[in-house]
């Protein structure tokens, strides 16, 4: 009996517990949501703390509908509703239809700048929680950038429950910044938050040193100071890694587009003021393929690109030898006429393309394989420009490898050092210069199907590289593929070095300057052909 | 000696060339002015400042002819020449502006206001004096090139290596010019001009002024030309063009003659340009588009490279079909045909129109040697010299 009375003070007592806190939380979100009918922005304030602390379930739609201005009010009724998109009303608290007529005098809660980060804070608070890893991980982030002090029991029941390492380093991020700007929080707490702080070393962890109150302890002061400085160093470092990686991705496409222009222009000795436009019908094709492969075959999509590549070789290569055969074999040994007539063949495919294919851009897609990125340090690497990256070293390989140990790689390597013992030794030379033409230009083809992926597929797609290119060549030194190989890379990465201290504009014309002064001092590029070649 | 002189500098072609010249310089404002509009002898006004254009066109060519035709020199970048002067002259025609702006400021041109900007910046000063603006004209090309070409033909860059780096050269201005805090307008360039030396630019007379002045810029420009290409100079530069290495041989300094055509060419070019802006109304940094310095090497090469009057007629010639072709249906069709014109030229006519003349002349008269004074070598194997 005893035993069993004892059992039912408990059940009571906790019965009791269990009504006394429903009865707590629903005062709570009463009591807050009576905030919202005071139309203050300060009194609205403390209602968003207040909802964000009541735990309600109800607390995330009340706060998603103030901030899509939803939020409705009835000073009369001293009530507060959420109305949906199609205008009908829905009590805040419970959730319920209103029935009836809408109060006379309904009008939305405003907001103004200050209470929409409050309320981005309270929802990334309340999203702590939630079962969605990638929610709770964007939540620590907003809590941290917000630095809401009302947030702090949420992230802490956060931080407790949490699994997932990377979250939890987020979230004790998120709450080392709290510590760090509340005002009453002790000096040992503060520069273990610090620490942290120091450890995050991003841009934002330093805008958050960096705006620590006035009436920070000296101590705290002093390590944030310390840690401001570690974490400079720290972002100008990766600074010039991010740089360094975007130079090497620029070097790469500068790479291919002039790679092919090295061979025509270095062992025919042929300007081919065309083969911009060989790059563009290599993008062409791409875009036809995929066209292609979208209509008849989408689940071959993801192969799109590696059908692109030899047909575009295919494509710009016939194209090549057809411009070899037809204009280019007549003008040999007038370099300076067969520059204009290729101009003009440049004039005539892009009017060619842009009367079939219309003069906008054209969408080329990415598959899946070239899309996304990934966080590498400080610095984020996309896909494509690193596909790119290795496409280019292996056309580049794949090239020298050609020209070293094949039978036509050595007749073209003849051909340059010497045309006529070349002939007398019985290679057909002119054969080899259509041949060597028609690879120049299917290497341009295949620049093109790199470049539509990161670039517009559009008719004037090849102007923009020419120059650049007609640079590396002759920065690098022409019939040398190891000087286009540098010079590729040393323009890429010294334009993108430049770009941060010169503006994207200037730091071009800088790189032009330098090399129109360079060629005074090697007028014949960085690895030039010596001996007898050079005067030929 | 001089009447042997006078008859070298004057040759039939020559002469010709002036006669055609001066007469359209006269009847061409006259038949806008003084015969009434309802004449189909008539000619409109616009007509007057297209061919005023046409006219600052065959200077440009011209100078291009004098370094190409005659020293092997291809500039890619002589458009950057030709739009250096017009803004010179641009700048002088926006100071006379001066309250008139939409912003009504004394000083400052309408787009620094816009840009809210103080003070006139440096490079402005003294454009309010026409002489100060027409010096720049010539000094700002001029000094470029000899910077440029001072730097180029020390080092021995020729052929195909200075012509793209000429390239370069106008890419880069253009680049510069097309930035807003460089000074001279951006990418809208400079424009909205009322007058020039206190005349409306806009008015009919002013029109018939210049272009009646750009004809008489021509007639000068081809005579010292004409005077460069049959003196002693005009002989080594032929030499140079033909067997470069031969020349320096021969104990000829040949950077300092390459340096000095070049300079004198790029004055002539922003001097076309200077004429070109106040009939056009306009100058914006597309003008140094590397397009727009290939595109003229193809006129002179039309007219026929190494004959002046070739270079003057294939810039008119050109030009008058790209009038054509883009005010009608045909627009989509002329950069086709500018294309085929590039190849047709140097694969068919590789002598031009003026050259292939000449070249039948002299076979008719059994005289190909008489041809080589005129900048043609005679008809061997190959037909023209291979830089």
């Amino acid at each position: 009996m005893r035993c069993s009375r004892a059992w039912l003070v408990a059940l009571l007592f906790g019965l009791s517990l269990l009504l006394g806190q429903t009865a707590t939380r629903a005062s709570t979100i009463n009591d807050a949501i009576a905030h919202f009918t005071a139309d203050d922005f300060d009194e609205t304030g403390a209602g968003i703390s207040e909802v964000a602390a009541s735990g309600s379930p109800r607390a995330a739609v009340i706060l998603q509908a103030l901030q899509n201005g939803q939020l409705m009010f009835s000073a009369e009724r001293k009530a507060v509703y959420v109305q949906d998109d199609a205008g009908k009303l829905w009590d805040a608290v419970t959730g319920d239809a209103v029935g009836g007529d809408p109060p006379a005098d309904l009008d939305t809660v405003n907001i103004n700048n200050r209470l929409r980060s409050a309320i981005d804070a309270a929802l990334g608070g309340l999203t702590l929680l939630s079962a969605d890893p990638a929610k709770r991980l964007d939540a620590a982030e907003a809590v941290f950038k917000s630095r809401q002090a009302s947030a702090l029991p949420t992230l802490e029941a956060a931080f407790a429950k949490e699994q997932d390492g990377r979250i939890k380093y987020v979230l004790a991020q998120a709450r080392a910044a709290i510590v760090l700007t509340s005002p009453d929080a002790a000096t040992a707490d503060k520069l273990a938050a610090v620490e942290i702080i120091r450890q995050r070393g991003d841009q934002d962890a330093l805008a958050l040193l960096l705006s620590l109150p006035d009436g920070t302890a000296v101590p705290v002061m002093r390590a944030a100071n310390a840690a401001i400085a570690a974490i400079q160093q720290r972002l100008a470092l990766w600074d010039a890694v991010q740089n360094a990686w975007y130079g090497l991705s620029l070097g790469s496409v500068l790479l291919l587009a002039a790679i092919g222009l090295a061979i025509t222009f270095g062992v025919m000795g042929v300007i081919n003021m065309a083969h911009g436009e060989m790059v563009m019908v290599g993008a062409y094709v791409t875009f036809l393929v995929q066209n292609a492969i979208r209509g008849y075959a989408p689940n071959l999509f993801d192969y799109s690109l590696a059908i692109s590549v030899p047909s575009a070789f295919i494509a710009a290569g016939l194209i090549g030898i057809l411009i070899e055969r037809c204009i280019i074999r007549f003008l040999y040994g007038r370099p300076l006429e067969t520059l204009l007539a290729t101009w003009g063949l440049s004039l005539i495919l892009q009017q060619a393309v842009r009367t079939i294919f219309g003069p906008n851009n054209r969408e080329v897609g990415n598959p899946s394989f070239m899309s996304g990125a990934f966080d590498v340090g400080g610095i984020t690497v996309t896909y494509n420009r690193l596909w790119i990256i290795c496409f280019a070293l292996a056309v580049f390989v794949a090239l020298l490898g050609l020209l070293r140990f094949t039978r036509f790689g050595l007749e073209m390597r003849a051909v340059t050092q010497n045309r006529a013992m070349a002939a007398s030794m019985g290679i057909r030379t002119s054969r080899i210069d259509a041949l060597t033409f028609g690879l120049g230009s299917g290497i341009a083809g295949i620049a093109g199907v790199a470049l539509s992926q990161i670039d517009n597929v559009s008719p004037n797609l090849g102007q923009g590289y020419i120059i650049d290119s007609f640079m590396v060549v002759v920065f690098g030194g022409v019939g040398n593929l190891w000087g286009t190989f540098v010079g590729a890379f040393v323009l890429g990465i010294a334009n993108k070095f430049l770009e941060p201290y010169a503006g994207a504009v200037l730091g071009k014309i800088a790189i032009l300057v330098l090399i129109i002064l360079f060629i005074q001092k090697r007028p014949r590029g960085l690895f030039a052909l010596k001996g007898r070649a050079v005067e030929a | 000696m001089s009447g042997h002189f006078l008859f070298r500098l004057l040759d039939r072609s020559t002469v010709i060339f002036l006669v055609a010249l001066a007469a359209v310089a006269v009847t061409v404002p006259l038949l806008n002015l003084a015969v009434p509009q309802s004449s189909s002898l008539h000619v409109p006004t616009y007509v007057v400042a297209l061919f005023g254009k046409y006219i600052c066109y065959a200077i440009l060519a011209l100078s291009i002819d004098l370094i190409w035709g005659y020293c092997g020199i291809l500039s890619l970048g002589h458009g950057a020449f030709f739009a250096l002067g017009g803004y010179a002259m641009g700048m002088y025609l926006m100071r006379q502006i001066g309250a008139r702006g939409v912003y009504a400021d004394p000083v400052l041109p309408d787009f620094m206001v816009f840009l809210n900007w103080k003070e006139l910046p440096v490079a402005w000063y003294g454009f309010e004096h026409f002489a100060y603006a027409a010096m720049m004209v010539v000094l700002v090309p001029g000094v470029l090139a000899f910077v440029f070409g001072w730097f180029a033909f020390r080092s021995r860059v020729t052929g195909v290596y200075l012509s793209i780096i000429t390239q370069a050269m106008t890419y880069a201005l253009m680049l510069g010019f097309f930035r807003n805090n460089l000074g001279f307008g951006g990418n809208n360039g400079l424009t909205d001009f009322k007058d020039v030396l206190g005349f409306n630019v806009q008015a009919e007379t002013t029109r018939n002024v210049l272009f009646a002045l750009s004809c008489l810029a021509l007639l000068l420009g081809f005579l010292v030309c004409r005077f460069i290409v049959t003196s002693k100079l005009g002989k080594i530069l032929i030499a140079i063009r033909d067997a470069e290495a031969r020349a320096r041989f021969l104990g000829y300094r040949v950077e300092s003659y390459k340096l000095f055509v070049f300079t004198l060419s790029a004055c002539m070019a922003g001097i076309a340009g200077a004429l070109y802006v106040p009939q056009v109304g306009i100058i914006n940094p597309s003008e140094f588009a590397p397009g727009n310095s290939i595109e003229p090497v193809i006129w002179v090469a039309v007219g026929g490279r190494g004959t002046l009057v070739g270079a003057a007629l294939g810039a008119v010639l050109v030009n008058y079909a790209k009038t054509y072709f883009t005010s009608g249906a045909l627009a989509q069709y002329w950069l086709f045909a500018l294309g085929g014109l590039f190849i047709a030229v140097t694969l068919l006519l590789p002598r031009g129109i003026v050259g292939t003349l000449h070249h039948w002349t002299a076979l008719r008269r059994g005289k190909i040697a008489a041809a080589a004074a005129d900048g043609v070598t005679p008809a061997r194997a190959e037909p023209l010299p291979a830089e």
